[in-house]
């Protein structure tokens, strides 16, 4: 399934990398769920939510700039950051 | 003189390291306090915290390697640690923790690479204290653009028909790779083919001893 990053730039523990932000992948996996690290590095109470391994090609995140169109990048991304494409 | 400090070189030929005489930084204190406070309200000992730093630096690249000869030689371990890297460690002996790990297998047509942008997400269980470059940023932040050129400067020179995936590492999952198993190692024992895993083949970014 085809999801795009969210792109917002809240402050604190966040962990998507902005260069994956308003980028469009494709669900590689279900990895379960985990508690959200947002409110885990801050000792606040942590729901937990869904996390997805999520596979980009090199051109959807860099353009022109790429060594190959073969080459991807896979990174954990939580539900509250995708949004369906 | 039985203590001369006046040659500025070693016997080995590179200068002495100066005397780290300066005061503690800010976080040097902050850590040295909040230890003493652990310790005196007895939620750790020093004997704890040393069997915790000893038990870090035991662990190291030989751990991955088990895992990684294991899996070339045993068809159904390959399977179990491709569908859950943490219970097939587990199995050798090697427990993860809280943290999933994840094993990529490399093909004849996929390369596999391990980063975390954000911090220095590692495998330490099985491959213990990550590299230094592993943690700089310009690993980190051109490993997942340029992954070919970073390669090339590993001496990895990959051909265009074999693809390459980059992992980040950016949450709650560890990666190993789990590297092609070099030609001619048939007859080789599990402890031979041990020895042919590197640490950095286990990354991505070089490959096993060949023979």
């Amino acid at each position: 399934m085809k999801v795009r990053i969210k792109n917002i730039f809240p402050p604190g523990h966040v962990r998507t990398p902005s260069y994956l932000r308003g980028k469009v992948g494709e669900i590689e996996r279900d990895l379960g769920y985990f508690r959200n690290p947002e409110q885990l590095a801050y000792d606040l109470p942590a729901k937990k939510i869904k996390l997805y391994r999520i596979r980009f090609a090199m051109s959807e995140i860099w353009g022109d700039e790429i060594e190959s169109s073969a080459d991807t990048v896979d990174a954990e991304i939580y539900e509250h950051w995708i949004q369906k494409d | 003189m039985p203590h001369d400090h006046s040659n500025p070189l070693s016997p080995s030929g590179h200068p002495y390291r100066k005397d780290q005489d300066k005061p503690l930084t800010y976080w040097q204190n902050m850590e040295i306090a909040v230890r003493e406070i652990l310790i005196s309200k007895g939620i750790t000992s020093t004997i704890e915290i040393q069997k915790t730093i000893n038990d870090m630096d035991d662990r190291s690249p030989a751990n991955g390697a088990k895992v990684v000869a294991k899996a070339w030689s045993d068809p159904d371990y390959k399977k179990r640690l491709l569908r859950n890297a943490s219970a097939a460690s587990k199995e050798l002996g090697f427990d993860i923790g809280a943290l999933k790990l994840i094993a990529l297998e490399n093909t004849n047509t996929t390369h596999n690479v391990i980063v975390c942008t954000l911090c220095s997400c590692y495998p330490r269980n099985l491959l213990g204290l990550p590299p230094d470059w592993y943690k700089q940023r310009s690993y980190r932040s051109r490993i997942v653009k340029y992954p070919r050129k970073v390669l090339k400067e590993f001496g990895l020179n990959l051909p265009k028909d074999i693809s390459i995936r980059v992992h980040d590492s950016t949450a709650d999952m560890r990666y190993i790779v789990l590297p092609n198993r070099p030609t001619g190692t048939d007859e080789f024992s599990i402890e031979k083919l041990e020895s042919l895993v590197t640490r950095d083949s286990m990354i991505g970014v070089g490959l096993p001893k060949s023979i």
